[in-house]
C-alpha cells in the first residue's frame, strides 16, 4: 500500500500540471471498477433519463407518424386545457383526497398499533401479532383487490354483519357507490400496510432508555401516562421525518388499488392522476395531453420532495438518502 | 422486571390482548374466507354463509382453474421472471454498489448522484412506454427484467452494508494482490450474503406480484402472461359485471361457465393460487424482510 503511494507521489512530482493525464491514469488503475459501472450508467441513461426527452411531446400536437422536427408545436396549450378540464380537476381532487386519507389514517393507525405492540409483555404473542399483521403487505394488490371484492360483495362478511345486526335492510353494493370509495380505499390500505408501517416505530421505541419507564413508574405514572409522556416523545423525531417525507409524496396516491377496485360506478371518486394518464395515453392515444398531466405530477412531486428533504435536513434529522 | 401489577395495569393488558386478537382476526379472516370459498362447492357458495370453513368440500374449483392450459404457462413465466429477475438485479446492484463504496473510485460521486436523481425525477408512464416501444421490447420477456434492473433503494442498502464491512478485510486483500474483480467476487460478494438475501427477497416478491408491466407491454402476447395478470383479468371481469348491475355471481364473464363453477368461486380460487407461494415462504423469511426494512431506514 505504502509503496504504491510513494510511486504515485513520485509520478505526481514529475508531472504536476497535467490533471487530465492524472485522471486517465487513475481510470487505468481502476479499469475494473469502470467495467463494473459503465454498462449500468448507459442503462441508467437509456431507461431513466432518455424518457424525460418525451416531455417535449407535451408541448406538441403529437402525431406518431411525423418526425420530431415536423411536429406542430403548441406551447402550453395542453396544460391550459388540463386546468380547465372538469375531469382533470376531479382527478386532482381524488388524488389529493386519497393521499390525504392515506397519510392521516396510515400514520394514526400505525402509531397506535406500535404503541399497543410495545406494551405487550408476552414475547411469543407479540411475535405472532407482528407476523400476522405484516402478511398482507407481501401479497400483491391484485390478490388484495380480489379479497376486498369478496369481503365487500353482497354475500361478503361486511354485509352479513350489517344485516345480522339490523343496521341495514338489504345488502349494500359497496364498490358500486362512488361516495364510499375513499373510505373503502383507506380501509383497504390500512388493512394491507398497518402492520408493516409499525416496524419503524417499534425500532425507534427500542432505543428509549428503560430507566425512564422505571423512573416514571416510581413517580406513579400509569400505563397511559407512560405511553404519552415517554414512548410518544421518544419516537417523535421519527414521526416528524416520516410525515415530512410523506408530504413529498402528496401526488402519489397509489395506482393499483384505485385501478383494481375502480369501476364504472365509482369512477368519479376512484380515478386519480395515474389512471387519468393511463386512460388518455394508452387507451385513447392522446399522448400529448397525457404526458402534460404526467409532467405536472412529476414536477410538483419533485418540488415537494426537495422541499421536504431540505426541511428535514434543517431539522437535523435523517434525509431520504 | 416489574413484578407486581396494579389492577388498572391488568385491565389494560386484557384490553390490549383483546384488541390485538381482534386485529389478527380482521387481518386473517379475508384470507381464510377466500380459502374456504375456493374449497367449497361453487353452487353451494351462492347460498352464502361460508365463513372460516367450507360447508360442502369440493375440489371442482381447482380442477376447473387448473384445467385451463394458460395457467401453466402463466405460472412458468411468473417463476421465470421471479428467478431471473431476482438473480440479475441482485448481481448488478451488488456490482455497482461495490464500485461506489470505494472511496477512491473516480466516478464515485457521478454514479451516485446519477442514480439518486432518478428517485426525484422520471419520465413517467407514457414516455417510458414509448421508450420500450422504440427499443422493440414490446411483447418480449426482457421487458420484465430490463427497465427495473437496478433499484436505487437496493443500491443504497448494499452500499451501506459494504461500507460497514471492516476496512482491514478489503485492505489485506489488496495487499495480497487481489484486483477489484477478485476482491468483489471472492471477498465482497460472500460477505454481503445477508444484505443480498434481503434485496433478493424484496426483488423476488416484487417480481412475483407484478402485473402492470404485463398489462402495459405484453397484453397482446398470451404466452408472456403471468399468474397475477390472469387474476387481474378475472377481477376486471367481475368489476365490469358489477357496472352492468348484475352484481356478483350473475355474469357470464370471460370464463365460460361449465356448470359447476361460478365467477366468485373462480376468483377466490385464482386468488389463492396466485398468493400461495408468497404465503408459504413468508413466515420463514419474515425476519429478513424486517431486517432489510431497518437497514433501509437507517439511511444510506
Amino acid at each position: 500500500m505504502e509503496q504504491v503511494e510513494v510511486a504515485e507521489a513520485v509520478e505526481y512530482r514529475k508531472k504536476p500540471t497535467n490533471k487530465f493525464v492524472q485522471f486517465l491514469k487513475r481510470c487505468g488503475r481502476q479499469h475494473a471498477l469502470l467495467v463494473m459501472t459503465i454498462p449500468f450508467l448507459i442503462w441508467l441513461f437509456i431507461f431513466k433519463y432518455l424518457p424525460i426527452w418525451g416531455w417535449t411531446i407535451a408541448f406538441q400536437n403529437y402525431r406518431p407518424s411525423k418526425d420530431f422536427m415536423e411536429q406542430e408545436w403548441v406551447g402550453f396549450q395542453h396544460f391550459m386545457f388540463l386546468f380547465e378540464d372538469e375531469r382533470f380537476l376531479r382527478v386532482l381532487r381524488n388524488t389529493l383526497a386519497m393521499s390525504g386519507i392515506n397519510l392521516v389514517l396510515g400514520f394514526v393507525t400505525a402509531i397506535i398499533l406500535a404503541l399497543l405492540l410495545n406494551e405487550l409483555r408476552v414475547v411469543v404473542f407479540k411475535r405472532v401479532v407482528q407476523t400476522v399483521s405484516y402478511l398482507p403487505h407481501f401479497i400483491s394488490w391484485v390478490v388484495a383487490a380480489g379479497i376486498v371484492q369478496q369481503t365487500l360483495s353482497p354475500d361478503g362478511i361486511i354485509n352479513e354483519l350489517l344485516l345480522r345486526f339490523g343496521l341495514v335492510k338489504e345488502s349494500i353494493l359497496f364498490l358500486g357507490i362512488g361516495e364510499y370509495f375513499w373510505g373503502l380505499f383507506g380501509a383497504a390500505t390500512v388493512w394491507k400496510d398497518v402492520g408493516w408501517n409499525t416496524i419503524v416505530y417499534l425500532a425507534a421505541m427500542t432505543m428509549i432508555d428503560p430507566a425512564q419507564y422505571e423512573a416514571a413508574e416510581i413517580d406513579g405514572a400509569g400505563r397511559f401516562q407512560r405511553m404519552w409522556h415517554i414512548t410518544l416523545p421518544g419516537i417523535k423525531s421519527v414521526i416528524v421525518v416520516l410525515l415530512i417525507m410523506n408530504i413529498g409524496y402528496l401526488l402519489e396516491s397509489g395506482f393499483e388499488p384505485q385501478y383494481l377496485l375502480g369501476n364504472g360506478m365509482n369512477v368519479d371518486y376512484s380515478e386519480n392522476l395515474d389512471i387519468f394518464v393511463l386512460k388518455y395515453g394508452i387507451n385513447q392515444g392522446n399522448f400529448s395531453l397525457s404526458i402534460a398531466a404526467g409532467m405536472f405530477k412529476t414536477i410538483v412531486s419533485f418540488i415537494l420532495l426537495f422541499a421536504a428533504n431540505n426541511i428535514s435536513k434543517r431539522l437535523g434529522e435523517a434525509r431520504l438518502y | 422486571m416489574r413484578t407486581n401489577f396494579s389492577t388498572s395495569d391488568k385491565i389494560f393488558d386484557y384490553v390490549n390482548y383483546v384488541v390485538l386478537t381482534l386485529l389478527m382476526i380482521v387481518t386473517l379472516y379475508p384470507f381464510l374466507n377466500t380459502l374456504a370459498i375456493s374449497f367449497n362447492d361453487a353452487k353451494d357458495s351462492i347460498r352464502g354463509g361460508i365463513y372460516f370453513w367450507p360447508r360442502e368440500w369440493s375440489l371442482d374449483n381447482y380442477r376447473y382453474v387448473l384445467s385451463e392450459k394458460s395457467i401453466y404457462n402463466a405460472t412458468l413465466i411468473s417463476v421465470l421472471r421471479t428467478v431471473i429477475g431476482t438473480i440479475v438485479t441482485v448481481f448488478c446492484s451488488a456490482m455497482v454498489a461495490y464500485a461506489i463504496s470505494r472511496q477512491d473510485f473516480v466516478l464515485r460521486k457521478f454514479v451516485t448522484v446519477a442514480f439518486i436523481l432518478t428517485m426525484y425525477i422520471n419520465g413517467g408512464l407514457i414516455p417510458n412506454f414509448l421508450l420500450v416501444r422504440d427499443l422493440n421490447l414490446l411483447d418480449s420477456f426482457w421487458v420484465y427484467i430490463l427497465p427495473g434492473l437496478i433499484g436505487v433503494f437496493n443500491l443504497i442498502i448494499i452500499r451501506s452494508f459494504i461500507e460497514g464491512l471492516p476496512d482491514s478485510i478489503l485492505e489485506s486483500a489488496r495487499i495480497d494482490g487481489a484486483g477489484d474483480y477478485r476482491t468483489f467476487f471472492s471477498i465482497v460478494l460472500p460477505l454481503c450474503v445477508p444484505v443480498l438475501a434481503t434485496v433478493a427477497l424484496f426483488s423476488g416478491v416484487f417480481q412475483w406480484n407484478s402485473w402492470f408491466d404485463v398489462f402495459l407491454y405484453n397484453s397482446s402476447t398470451s404466452e408472456l402472461s403471468t399468474l397475477q395478470y390472469e387474476l387481474q383479468k378475472i377481477l376486471q371481469n367481475s368489476n365490469a359485471s358489477m357496472t352492468q348491475k348484475s352484481a356478483g355471481d350473475a355474469f357470464a364473464g370471460a370464463m365460460h361457465n361449465q356448470g359447476t363453477v361460478t365467477p366468485t368461486a373462480v376468483r377466490a380460487t385464482m386468488t389463492i393460487v396466485a398468493s400461495v407461494p408468497i404465503i408459504m415462504v413468508y413466515p420463514f423469511l419474515q425476519k429478513y424482510f424486517v431486517k432489510g426494512m431497518m437497514v433501509g431506514g437507517v439511511k444510506g
